[in-house]
């Protein structure tokens, strides 16, 4: 610290250059830099972590701007991770930046979490965060976890010291018919501003054992009334008994392997013969359009009418917006695990805007 | 009793506050536990049956479906959340 850039905390007689000392030498891990991860990874690296790793592999769209500040209009198309690495970079040079231009999976997590000292959860999803938490309680790291929906929040910093975890709260992954999930949910755009700072300040005491953590606490922020009510919860010691990562997260629902986009989907239809592509519409709005391909058969026959399917072929499904797609594409899974399934993100809503 | 409701369980009760009345937990004496409140919601509101993972409060601290609960106690419903 030769110079005097992090006076204004370093003053602080809580704080002093011991807490900067400590930032300075930190490895710290942000999973995502979408509604969340900006503000958690501006902050940290304006504050002075040393080591910031970034996990990310969109790239910037339209519908991000409105909550992800950092982009502009001229990032559009842009590698996330590549402008997000100009902006810290312009922003602290001293910054030693770790960037990981992939998606968390369960075959990386621990090598990657290997190398940090505590992980900031910025993902968009169960899968993703189920699997953060058991790859932080095998490799023993905090985690602080912050999640949006609509016009609320939630916080908290698990696996502290021994403390509860996110398991201790939410014992397994919500089925995705269940729970809003992905990008599919309306955000209010200030409210991941507001609990990715949260998150930061919580990583800054993680790291420099200033005041005290979120542990054992569940912050809930609800927007609409500016509440904000706190939870405690214990450690239920069985979910620290964790001896390795399970073999799936039911990532299919957000991993990318398992869905095209109507440009690939209009690429196929060019390109290839006899695809296999099923309409889980009802028959009602398949009449009203149709891809000539489509075979019609709605959500609710799907299992009555399972043997009208090919399970040698790939499947592609398709419905008017992506959501009853996806859940046959759950659906079918179950049924036949070995099938090859894809999903058409945005339907035929978005087939019909893109691609006519 | 009061409910506070958050996420999901806000938009299929649709308000963010329930008030259950005396005569429902008291008169009848039918709700003493978390899990007879769980049911008896799940009863007005059934799409909540499908809500696998749901963490209740009891005034504030995260309770078990055996909780006792009484007239005077604050609960929330609390869903996981996702979004980022």
């Amino acid at each position: 610290m030769q110079n005097n850039r992090y006076e204004r905390q370093t003053r602080l007689k809580e704080f002093g250059p011991e807490a900067q000392e400590k930032l300075s030498n930190a490895r710290v891990l942000v999973v995502g830099a979408g509604g969340l991860g900006i503000p958690i990874l501006l902050y940290l690296n304006a504050m002075g972590v040393g080591t910031l790793g970034i996990i990310e592999n969109d790239t910037v769209e339209i519908t991000n701007l409105q909550r992800q500040v950092l982009y502009t209009e001229k990032d559009l198309g842009r590698s996330k991770l590549e402008v997000v690495t100009e902006r810290l970079q312009a922003q602290n040079s001293q910054t030693s930046l770790k960037l990981f231009d992939t998606f968390l999976t369960r075959d990386n997590a621990l090598e990657i979490f290997a190398q940090f000292d505590v992980v900031v959860d910025g993902s968009d999803n169960f899968p993703t965060r189920y699997l953060i938490n058991d790859a932080c309680v095998l490799l023993k790291k905090p985690f602080v976890s912050g999640a949006i929906q609509g016009f609320e929040g939630q916080l908290s910093v698990f696996n502290y010291n021994g403390g509860p975890t996110y398991r201790c709260l939410f014992p397994s992954i919500p089925s995705p018919e269940d729970i809003p999930n992905c990008n599919e949910n309306g955000v209010l755009g200030v409210v991941p501003g507001i609990i990715g700072n949260l998150q930061a300040l919580e990583a800054v005491k993680v790291i420099t054992g200033v005041g005290r953590p979120l542990s054992g606490t569940l912050l809930l922020f609800d927007g609409l009334q500016n509440r904000y009510q706190k939870i405690n919860f214990a450690l239920q010691p069985e979910n620290l008994n964790i001896k390795t990562l399970q073999s799936s997260y039911g990532g299919q629902y957000c991993d990318l392997g398992t869905t095209k986009s109507v440009e690939e989907l209009q690429q196929l239809l060019d390109k290839e013969v006899n695809i296999q592509l099923i309409d889980v519409r009802t028959e009602a709005e398949f009449e009203a359009f149709r891809l000539s391909e489509a075979l019609n058969i709605p959500l609710d026959e799907l299992e009555l009418r399972v043997a009208e399917i090919d399970f040698k072929k790939p499947i592609y499904l398709i419905c008017q917006s992506g959501i009853r797609s996806e859940k046959a594409l759950l659906r079918l899974q179950e049924l036949h695990k070995e099938a090859i399934l894809y999903h058409v993100v945005g339907g035929v809503n978005k087939f019909l805007s893109s691609c006519q | 009793m009061t409910i506070l409701l958050f996420g999901i369980t806000k938009d299929i009760i649709g308000t963010d506050t329930l008030a259950i009345s005396d005569s429902t937990t008291i008169g009848t004496g039918k709700i003493q536990t978390v899990r007879e409140l769980k049911s008896h919601l799940m009863k007005i509101y059934p799409d909540l049956r499908s809500l696998s993972s749901l963490a209740v409060a009891v005034n504030n601290s995260y309770a078990k479906d055996d909780k006792i609960i009484n007239n005077f106690d604050e609960i929330a419903l609390i869903p996981p959340v996702s979004g980022g």
